[in-house]
């Protein structure tokens, strides 16, 4: 099973003839993701990938010739709010969008225009989603990953490769790591995808990755005491030595009027029951002390 | 980024909303001539206000009434200079002083939470509005804008009936309305009046009439939109920013100083963040947040340890990255080569992992970093090399 991204993934990427997408996608490939097509407009009837992905010059097109049910997308953050519209328009149900420094306005009205279509965004601004053995979409590198049943969800990059990497080490494997991405506004959140992480038969424990501002956090783990009592889960958030009001490299991260603090986050989600690290490479040895006995 | 009253005025006027002249002044002598020019307007008092980018400008001195030219020139010299939250005054805003009736509080806002625009409004104007929201969190009406549509004629209306703004009903309309227009043209993650104000002013025919007014402004700008108002940028106030924080975004660097003594060069900044942390936890103190960012180069490695560098309180350099799009073995070109430049020796623990690690430990070895295999040791032993650097100075 896993969530979002697995063996059923048929992958369009949007922009992949770009230095980027090019890149990804061939990584993509190499783990064993289904790219299906790529889309980039202009560059219609193109080849990528040495002639193995077929480019096409709408999202539309690309659906009905490979049957692409998923996105990931690549294009600069000016074109981004208009490429996720597009995908959601042509039916894709799982949008990817990797793309960093898109306006937060900009994505206020694409979030609701991708719900209304039923259709799901991750991001923007986030590294994708990884279920391992099975398929990755977006950049988080492949050979830190080891199969497993350990959902982890985070809201930073290099972070997660870290968190990861410490399971692997340890030779906790993941069913699904998902990077949510660090803006203001996005279109998945931890709340969404620990409510994912509850209906897949394939996962058994959960790691939560956040860091300093907004709630999002603080309102996931009210629902996880609610729904997740018996499922062990460990946390760890970043920024406990960050100053107030100051933006720490992502724009959603930013202790303003004393909310948003790391502290905050760290008790609401021993409350709910979360073991909360003081490194990432204490997770695995928390997860164990949870009762995860994967 | 943060804009100055003055600066936040002209959006809004520039978006037709409801705003006394102002005028803004460098000088005593500045202060003076733009209050001349109010007092022949038939103002009776002018306000003089430090134009600073913190908060609490009033309780700090910051904000004064002259009853003449010569009263505004020696009100305005003795704030120009003032020291604000260390923040130096360089200048001022003159304007007639206003015979306020009632504050209010408005304002829009990002919310993150929502993903939509909140207008937040308030009867309880002048004070500050957290402190508002611990006391009385009732007496703040929220109602968020239509995600599609922005902020409708009946919600501004019901937003405006619930402040008790009743009696200015299509004033305040129009100023709710405007404050979305305004965050929407420029981009705005914040615009917030405080006061909006009730004044009483003499009318057409002498007769003394009410009108809503905007009195004060604070508008913040979304940095990732700023490339596509080439016009905003001109408002960087350049005292807002030190000139390490001006090199490190020119290169294209995220740099925040700290107080601390171990200077911090990671990729991404979620792990930026971690590293700082784990100094601490370590028993040291950080002395920045730096991500360098994705797919780094060599030279922006070196522009980095320069800024790193330029802190003299620096005594030891922690550098933690786990490559991804970047490449392990471009950063440790990028260290060697900065080593080679930089003007003082300072110790240096290297972590590299992910994409080419192996490449870069080879590089490493060979130029003589001292390495660390893991995050925690990594912070361990550049603690351990700031205290023997400290001792020995």
């Amino acid at each position: 099973m896993s969530i979002l991204v697995g063996r059923d993934t048929r992958l369009v990427v949007q922009g992949i003839t770009g230095r980027e997408g090019e890149f990804h996608a061939r990584a993509m490939r190499e783990y064993g993701t289904q790219i299906v097509a790529g889309v980039t407009p202009g560059k219609g009837g193109q080849t990528a990938l040495d002639g193995a992905v077929p480019v096409y010059d709408t999202v539309e097109e690309a659906v009905r010739d490979s049957g692409a049910n998923t996105s990931c997308i690549f294009v600069p953050a000016a074109g981004a709010p208009d490429a996720v519209l597009e995908a959601a328009a042509a039916g894709i149900a799982t949008i990817f969008c990797i793309t960093e420094g898109i306006p937060a306005l900009d994505m206020i009205p694409v979030v609701e225009m991708v719900r209304a279509r039923g259709a799901r965004l991750i991001g923007p601004n986030c590294p994708g989603a990884t279920s391992p053995g099975r398929a990755k979409v977006g950049i988080i590198p492949g050979p830190i990953h080891r199969e497993g049943r350990v959902g982890v969800v985070s809201r930073s990059g290099t972070l997660t490769y870290e968190a990861v990497q410490a399971m692997t080490d340890a030779g906790l494997g993941q069913s699904t790591c998902l990077g949510i991405g660090g803006d203001p506004v996005i279109g998945t959140t931890f709340l969404d995808a620990l409510q994912l992480f509850a209906a897949d038969e394939e996962t058994d424990a959960i790691v939560l990755i956040g860091e300093i501002g907004g709630a999002a956090e603080e309102t996931a783990a009210a629902w996880a005491a609610a729904h997740l009592a018996d499922v062990p889960k460990v946390a760890f958030i970043a920024g406990r030595t960050a100053p107030e009001g100051k933006r720490m490299g992502h724009a959603g991260a930013i202790i303003s009027g004393g909310a948003g603090t790391a502290a905050s986050k760290v008790e609401a989600l021993e409350a709910a029951g979360f073991r909360v690290a003081g490194s990432p490479t204490e997770l695995p040895g928390l997860l164990r002390d949870a009762g995860y006995r994967g | 980024m943060k804009i100055q009253e003055a600066d936040a005025k002209s959006l809004l006027l520039a978006q037709s909303l409801p705003v006394p002249d102002w005028e803004v002044a460098h000088t005593a002598d500045g202060a003076r001539i733009a209050a001349e020019r109010f007092f022949a307007g038939g103002a009776e008092r002018v306000v003089i206000k430090a134009q600073v980018l913190v908060g609490g400008r009033g309780k700090a001195g910051g904000v004064k009434l002259a009853a003449s030219p010569d009263e505004a020139a020696q009100v305005a010299d003795a704030i120009l200079g003032m020291d604000i939250k260390g923040m130096t005054v360089r200048k001022v805003l003159v304007g007639a002083a206003a015979e306020i009736v009632k504050e209010f509080y408005l304002s829009a806002v990002l919310d993150r939470a929502e993903g939509r625009i909140l207008l937040m409004g308030s009867a309880e104007g002048g004070v500050e509005i957290e402190q508002v929201a611990l006391v009385h969190p009732e007496a703040i009406i929220r109602r968020h804008a239509d995600p599609l549509l922005g902020l409708l004629d009946y919600q501004a209306r019901d937003l405006a009936f619930a402040m008790g703004l009743g009696g200015h009903l299509k004033a305040a309309v129009a100023i709710a309305k405007g404050l979305v227009t305004t965050m929407r043209a420029y981009d705005a993650d914040l615009v917030e009046i405080n006061p909006l104000a009730i004044v009483r002013e003499a009318g057409p025919d002498g007769a003394p009439v009410e009108r809503l007014v905007c009195l004060d402004a604070k508008v913040t700008l979304d940095d990732s939109a700023l490339a596509r108002h080439p016009g905003l940028e001109a408002l960087r106030d350049p005292d807002d920013e030190a000139p390490e924080d001006r090199e490190a975004r020119e290169a294209g660097l995220t740099f925040i100083k700290l107080d601390g003594t171990i200077g911090c060069m990671v990729n991404g900044a979620g792990l930026a963040m971690t590293t700082m942390d784990l100094v601490k936890r370590a028993g040291g103190e950080p002395a920045n947040f730096l991500d360098i960012g994705g797919g780094a180069r060599a030279d922006k490695v070196a522009a980095a340890m320069r800024i790193i560098l330029d802190d003299r309180k620096v005594n030891a350099i922690l550098v933690n990255i786990f490559g991804g799009i970047t490449r392990g073995d471009e950063v440790a070109r990028g260290l060697i080569e900065a080593r080679a430049q930089q003007t003082r020796d300072v110790p240096m623990i290297v972590r590299i992992v992910g994409t080419n690690a192996a490449e870069a430990a080879v590089l490493l070895e060979q130029a003589r970093f001292q390495t660390a295999a893991s995050l925690d040791e990594a912070a361990a032993k550049a603690v351990e090399a700031s205290r023997g650097t400290g001792a020995a100075a």
